[in-house]
């Protein structure tokens, strides 16, 4: 499970993060919502140890993140903002390397990287240089590398940005099949995914949580039970 | 140990991605050469060593060593794939050592390289190759202490031209705290001791001792040193960049 308890972030005079506290249970898909700026890939910074916070704590399957750290990375996969990658790499250069460090071995190790590119369809870049992969190709290399080690937590900042409809489909169904004990926490700004995959969705604002609750109960909360008006009204303050 | 060589190897394959790695060996190679044979007058001496040659090598490592280091960290950061590296199960310290040690293999393999120096040398007299062997490791160790000095700049720097020009200005520094310009102007008036201080941070002090082939565990253990401290730093500069 992961338990973030008071988070806050301040740049300066900038409060990115101010006293996020969540705690996500396996099984659950927790969509974080919120405008540009609100504090998500912050707040998922912070929970993956990448960004010390000013203040509060991040505990991912027991582990605290400050004190147990490696102890806590083995346990989830990570997709930055951006899906950074080496260029210089091909996809299986890439996996290759991610699979050493994961500590795969013998023949999982091989059946595994084949699964993963077989599931994110990566075959036919299977070995041109990441460079020179188009912006969806190469965010579903980055989300190969976040599963490759089958892990209990997946934190997916923008997972299907920039992904074909078909591919938004296909990493939609991917983890919606992600066996239901795991805690997949994804970042978005696609309010149909999070009816389609969440099973719980987190708005931001200005740092703050301003709505914890299922999507559909979200939805309930306007009339005509749409999700993006629910949204628009609380995030900006303002009625429709 | 086994995150710090797969690190390593990830590294030392970039460096090989592009061609600008054959051009820089190259130009190692080339520059060692001209040096030796025409600034050097390694034929007019008339004397079976490669004195010359490795005279040139602070100041090689100098501008060279610095080109190889810059990208280390500053390239991650440029690119943002510095935050899928400090995510993995690595600890702060294996990605350092382990990129550290790709770019110390980088410059191990341009100086193995120079080897048909050494090959003329030894077809045109009798040197002492012992002498000769000692030189080539000062020169690793020396280069070594540019890399780790390189390593910590890169890691502070998000430009790589920027991590260059100030690990050049920093290395010269180090090199020229051992040079007899700088000390013969303190020799005139400051007490031995200080001079020889100052003499000892330097890294030509230690370089040249090595070079003539005394292999002082003391020269050895400096260089150590620095390589050590500089990937301590290194690994602090990773640290306080968690913060923002
Ligand atoms: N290094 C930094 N220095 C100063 N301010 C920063 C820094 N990084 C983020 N911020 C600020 O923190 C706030 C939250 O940024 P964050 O990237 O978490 O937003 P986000 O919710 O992920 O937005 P988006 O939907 O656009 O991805 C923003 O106001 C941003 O300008
Ligand atoms: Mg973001």
């Amino acid at each position: 499970m992961i338990r973030a308890d008071s988070l806050s972030k301040n740049y300066g005079a900038i409060k990115a993060v101010d006293g996020i506290s969540f705690a996500i249970e396996p099984g659950e898909v927790v969509g974080l919502l919120g405008p540009n700026g609100a504090g998500k890939t912050t707040t998922m910074r912070m929970c993956v140890g990448y960004l010390a916070p000013t203040s509060g704590s991040v505990e991912i399957h027991g582990f605290d993140l400050a004190t147990r750290t490696q102890a806590a990375r083995k346990t989830f996969g990570y997709l930055p903002e951006g899906a950074p990658l080496w260029g210089e790499m091909t996809p299986r250069a890439f996996l290759d390397f991610i699979a050493d460090v994961r500590e795969l071995r013998g023949a999982q190790r091989e059946a595994r990287i084949e699964e993963v590119a077989a599931l994110l369809q990566l075959h036919p870049v299977f070995d041109q240089r990441i460079e020179t992969l188009s912006k969806g190709f190469r965010r579903r290399v980055g989300l190969a590398q976040a599963i490759l080690h089958d892990p209990p937590v997946l934190l997916l900042d923008e997972p299907t940005d920039g992904l074909d409809p078909n591919q938004k489909h296909e990493v939609r169904e991917l983890i919606r099949g992600m066996s239901s004990d795991k805690i997949v926490v994804i970042s978005t700004h696609i309010l149909e995914e999070v009816e389609a995959v969440c099973s719980r969705a987190i708005i931001i604002a200005a740092g703050r949580i301003v709505a914890d609750d299922s999507p559909a109960a979200l939805a309930a909360r306007s009339e005509a039970g749409r999700l993006d008006e629910v949204f628009r009204s609380i995030t900006t303050g303002r009625k429709r | 140990m086994r995150p710090v060589w797969t690190i390593a190897r990830r590294e030392l394959r970039a460096y090989f991605a592009t061609p600008v790695a054959y051009v820089f060996i190259v130009i190692f190679v080339a520059l060692s050469g001209v040096f030796t044979f025409y600034l050097g007058n390694f034929f007019e001496r008339e004397q079976a060593d490669l004195t010359p040659f490795f005279g040139f090598h602070p100041w090689l490592h100098l501008v060279l060593a610095p080109a190889v280091s810059m990208r280390l960290w500053a390239e991650e950061r440029q690119s943002g794939s510095v935050e899928l590296l400090m995510c993995l199960p690595i600890a702060a310290w294996q990605a350092v050592l382990g990129k550290f040690l790709a770019a110390w293999c980088f410059i191990a393999a341009a100086l193995a390289l120079t080897f048909p120096t050494w090959i003329t040398v030894n077809y045109l007299g009798d040197p002492d190759n012992g002498v000769i062997l000692a030189a080539y490791f000062g020169s690793l160790l020396m280069a070594g202490a540019y890399l780790a000095i390189g390593a910590c700049i890169s890691a502070a720097c998000r430009s790589q031209v920027v991590a260059f020009v100030t690990t050049v200005v920093v290395c010269f520094a180090f090199l020229l705290a051992g040079f007899p310009l700088v000390l013969d102007a303190f020799a005139g008036w400051a007490p031995q001791v200080l001079v020889d201080v100052i003499g000892s941070l330097g890294f030509l002090t230690h370089f040249n001792a090595i070079s003539k082939g005394v292999l002082d565990a003391r020269d050895v253990l400096y260089f150590l040193l620095v390589i050590a401290a500089f990937l301590y730093a290194n690994a602090i500069v990773l640290d306080l960049g968690r913060g923002n």
